[in-house]
Parts: structure tokens; C-alpha cells; sequence
């Protein structure tokens, strides 16, 4: 399945600066597993040691947080969007 | 702590809360509305709204809601005004700076409203303080910039049952929700935890373009008043997510996560805990990384140069930040060192620098398990060489 990943600004460095990356996937994990093995930065951003998705990172299939779905294993289909949403501090930055 | 009212005003207690006709003319275009009319004025009148932050996102913030006719605002803030806050902080003014914001925001909202009461807390927001503060507010709206005290924030209006009108923004992107709602999530539904330390983005990668917090602050504003007007589809269970430079707004669906911590079934924190420590920080600066590398002093590295020792500066900043300014060094940022380390002797000795001394830390710390004998941090960074060497050297 042709699927979108939206890449949120503060990881944007890490992918040659786009704030989008297509590819092909099955599952939501599927597509977090071919874009961290294209941008191999990425990963320790993404995951922890453990190989589990950070805390402060979540992950939307289109507007649903996969936490609610089947998480890793959520089933993909053409044209739909994946989002990371990383925690943000600012008001500003002192 | 320091509590100041500034114009003490009206509601008798007890009594009946009325416009005066001053007011009545002031919130005219409210009162034509049907949406607001006389009720929902007097409801904005006897509404007390605290908010947490005087800054970016609190100028909008508090401009609208004193504007608007909120009653009772309540503001937190423990800084001073400083150049570099009036490219967003627009409350401000030129000849502020140096005033505490507390004191500066309290005569500014004073100024545009003389009808409401403002409350001023000159102190930061802690574990021991923020109940107490809390309580005697209807709503509490986050304008911090900050992990700890986002937390903080969080977790005692989950513990009072009060709304927490989130917002926080990141150079060109913005969020904000109503957290704290009845059988609303909460801040930590979405994000039980906060990035390590490390994995912040750095100064490198910060900044803040000037507009955003005024559209986050003002959705948040916009918020705040429907909440107390009782009025349209409040932002709970939706994440708003702003994108400047696309111009989109998206919105993701936000659950009551039944395990969380503070408002889940069972929840494990049933008080206030040390927010530092939880966001793995203590104080008020992240410590510096961990590094074995010495460091050397502007004043040292100057009378070095001065003395004709062979050194290479190696700045590990980004393009941008060197046409700010530069001490003549060799620019390779940070990201881009591992990659192209071999345009570095390793024979000769080498002064890394940055900003502020993070990152060129983290530089040399690289460089020394690379096999760099003799390298040196430079105490400080740029900001530092321009306080104690070359005052010429603009600051950013």
C-alpha cells in the first residue's frame, strides 16, 4: 500500500528535511521499519533501547492514535496518512 | 511570593455582578451578539482565568482575555524582559526590558482594561505553590515553555478538576487542546512522559518564528472564552496541530487513556511530585553532557592566540548562526563532524566551540573517542568570547 508518513519539524533533519516520505507498506510498523532503515538517524529519535516507540513520540493513522488500534500491527491501506507527533515545549525558547 | 492586585474592582460580595455603563459601552460589540450579549459578559466578568507564563503565547493570551472582559486574570511569570523576547512577546515594549514581565504584563493589561482585576504572582510556578495558586481559578491556561512545569500545570488541574487550555509551539508548529475537561484526556494521555534531555532539539535547531505563538496564543484565547460562554464545540479529545509554513490546520484524535497515571482508573500519582527530576533535569539548565574533555576559558584561548600558538578553531554551529557571527573559526556543524572528520589534523590542537559550549561539548567528546589527543572546549562558546574578549561580537 502506497501510504504517507508526515515527518513533524524537530525530525525533519533527520530526513534530509522534508516534512513528507512516501513508501510502501502493509502495517504501520512496516512503514516506521522502511523509513528508519532509509533514514537511519531517525531511529533513535523514534525508539527507545528497547525497540518500543518512545513516549513522547506518537503515532497517528490518519487522525486515530494507533495506541487505540492494533498499534505496531495496524493494517494499512492505499493513500492513507501516517503522522508522528513528537512532544513540542516551546513558548518560546529562552 | 509576591501578590499585588492592580485596580481592585467591584463585585460586591455577594451581590449581584452588573456593566456599568462605561462597560456596557467598552464590551458593545460582545453585547450585540447574541452568542455573548449581557450574560455572557457578566459570565466573562466573574470568570477568573489564571495564566501560567507571560511570554510568547502569553501576550496574545492575555491582551484578548483582559480585552475581552475576563474579570479576574491571574498571572504567573518569575523573568524579566529581555531583547531577544520582543520579537514575539508583544505585550512588551522596547523600554520594558529589564522589568520583571509580571510587572510589565500587569500595567500593560491594566492599561487596556482598567475594569478587570489582574493578579499578579512574581514567582515560579513549583510543586509547593501551584495548588494553592491554582484554586482560586476557574480555568488554567498554559503558557509555559517549558517540560517541567507543562507537567505541572498538567497534573494539578487534573487533581483540582480544572480545564487546562494547552498550547505549545516549535519554530514553525503549533499545538494546543483543552486538556483537564470532565472525562476529558489529559496531558499525559498523549504524552505520559517527556523527551530525555538529550534528545531536545538544540539551540541549533530552535527558535521560534514571531507570528506563531500569536496564532497558537489566540486559538487558546478563543478557547478560554468558549469555555466560559458555554458556547460551540470546546477543543477536547482533538489535538490541533498548526503548520505555519504549509498553512494547515489538521486535527488528531485524543483519548482518556484509562491507564494514565494522574487521570486513569487507578491512578499512581495522586500528588504533586518533583518535576525536575521527573523530566530527568535538575535545575533550572539542562546539565552539561557528560565529558571528559578540558575545557578552555575565552580569556585563556585569546592570550593563547595573542601569543602565536598554533590552534584550529573549530566551530560546530550551523551556516545561519555563523553569518550572525564568527570568531574565524572552521565551520563544520555538529551533524555534519562524523562524516567529515578527516578534514581534521589530528596532529594539531584543536579549540571546539559553539554557542554556548553544549554542543561543541558534544563535538569534542566525538572527537576524543575518535583518537583527537589534543582538543579543548571552549567554556562558554561565542556567547562567553563575547562577554569576556571581543564585545563586538553580537549575541543572539
Amino acid at each position: 500500500m502506497a501510504v504517507k508518513i508526515m515527518i513533524p519539524t524537530p525530525l525533519r533533519a533527520y530526513v534530509e528535511k522534508k516534512d513528507s516520505v512516501e513508501l510502501q507498506a502493509g502495517t504501520v510498523g512496516e512503514a516506521l521499519a522502511a523509513l528508519t532503515s532509509q533514514f537511519a538517524e531517525l531511529r533513535k529519535h523514534l525508539y527507545a533501547d528497547d525497540g518500543r516507540l518512545r513516549s513522547f513520540v506518537n503515532v497517528y493513522l490518519n487522525d486515530e492514535d494507533i495506541r487505540y488500534l492494533q498499534k505496531d500491527k495496524t493494517q494499512v491501506n492505499d493513500g492513507d496518512t501516517i503522522s508522528i507527533v513528537p512532544s513540542i515545549a516551546g513558548g518560546a525558547t529562552r | 511570593m509576591a501578590t499585588k492586585t492592580v485596580s481592585p474592582v467591584s463585585a460586591p460580595a455577594g451581590g449581584e455582578v452588573t456593566l456599568s455603563k462605561e462597560e456596557i459601552l467598552r464590551y458593545s460589540r460582545h453585547l450585540i451578539m447574541p452568542e455573548v450579549g449581557m450574560e455572557g459578559q457578566l459570565k466573562l466578568k466573574r470568570a477568573r482565568v489564571l495564566l501560567v507564563g507571560t511570554g510568547g503565547l502569553g501576550a496574545p493570551l492575555g491582551l484578548y482575555l483582559a480585552a475581552a472582559g475576563v474579570g479576574t486574570l491571574g498571572i504567573v511569570d518569575f523573568d524579566k524582559v529581555d531583547f531577544t523576547n520582543l520579537q514575539r512577546q508583544v505585550a512588551f515594549g522596547t523600554s520594558d526590558v529589564g522589568r520583571p514581565k509580571i510587572e510589565a504584563a500587569a500595567e500593560r493589561l491594566g492599561n487596556l482594561n482598567p475594569e478587570i482585576q489582574i493578579k499578579s504572582y512574581e514567582t515560579q510556578l513549583t510543586s509547593e505553590n501551584a495548588l494553592e495558586i491554582f484554586r482560586d481559578y476557574d480555568i488554567i491556561v498554559d503558557g509555559t515553555d517549558n517540560f517541567p512545569t507543562r507537567y505541572l500545570v498538567n497534573d494539578a488541574c487534573v487533581l483540582l478538576g480544572k480545564p487546562n487550555v494547552y498550547g505549545s509551539i516549535f519554530r514553525f508548529e503549533g499545538q494546543a487542546s483543552i486538556f483537564g475537561y470532565p472525562d476529558g484526556p489529559c496531558y499525559r494521555c498523549l504524552y505520559p512522559e517527556p523527551p530525555p534531555p538529550g534528545l531536545v532539539p538544540s539551540c541549533a535547531e530552535g527558535g521560534v518564528l514571531g507570528v506563531l505563538p500569536g496564532i497558537i496564543g489566540s486559538i487558546q484565547a478563543m478557547e478560554t472564552l468558549k469555555l466560559i460562554l458555554k458556547t460551540g464545540e470546546p477543543l477536547v479529545g482533538r489535538l490541533l496541530l498548526f503548520d505555519a509554513l504549509g498553512m494547515k490546520f489538521r486535527e488528531l484524535k485524543l483519548r482518556k487513556n484509562p491507564d494514565c497515571p494522574v487521570c486513569g482508573t487507578n491512578p499512581s500519582i495522586t500528588k504533586l511530585i518533583d518535576y525536575a527530576e521527573f523530566c530527568g533535569i535538575r535545575g533550572e539548565e539542562a546539565p552539561a553532557p557528560q565529558t571528559s574533555v578540558p575545557e578552555i576559558t575565552p580569556r585563556d584561548l585569546k592570550a593563547r592566540l595573542d601569543r602565536g600558538d598554533d590552534l584550529y578553531i573549530l566551530d560546530v554551529r550551523e551556516p545561519h548562526e555563523y553569518q550572525i557571527c564568527n570568531i574565524g573559526g572552521h565551520l563544520i556543524p555538529l551533524g555534519d563532524l562524523s562524516r567529515r572528520v578527516n578534514e581534521l589534523d589530528s596532529a594539531r590542537e584543536i579549540v571546539a566551540h559553539c554557542r554556548s559550549g553544549k554542543r561543541s561539548a558534544e563535538a569534542a567528546e566525538f572527537l576524543r573517542k575518535a583518537g583527537f589527543k589534543k582538543i579543548w572546549n571552549l567554556k562558554g562558546g561565542i556567547l562567553a568570547w563575547s562577554d569576556e574578549v571581543d564585545s563586538s561580537v553580537p549575541k543572539y
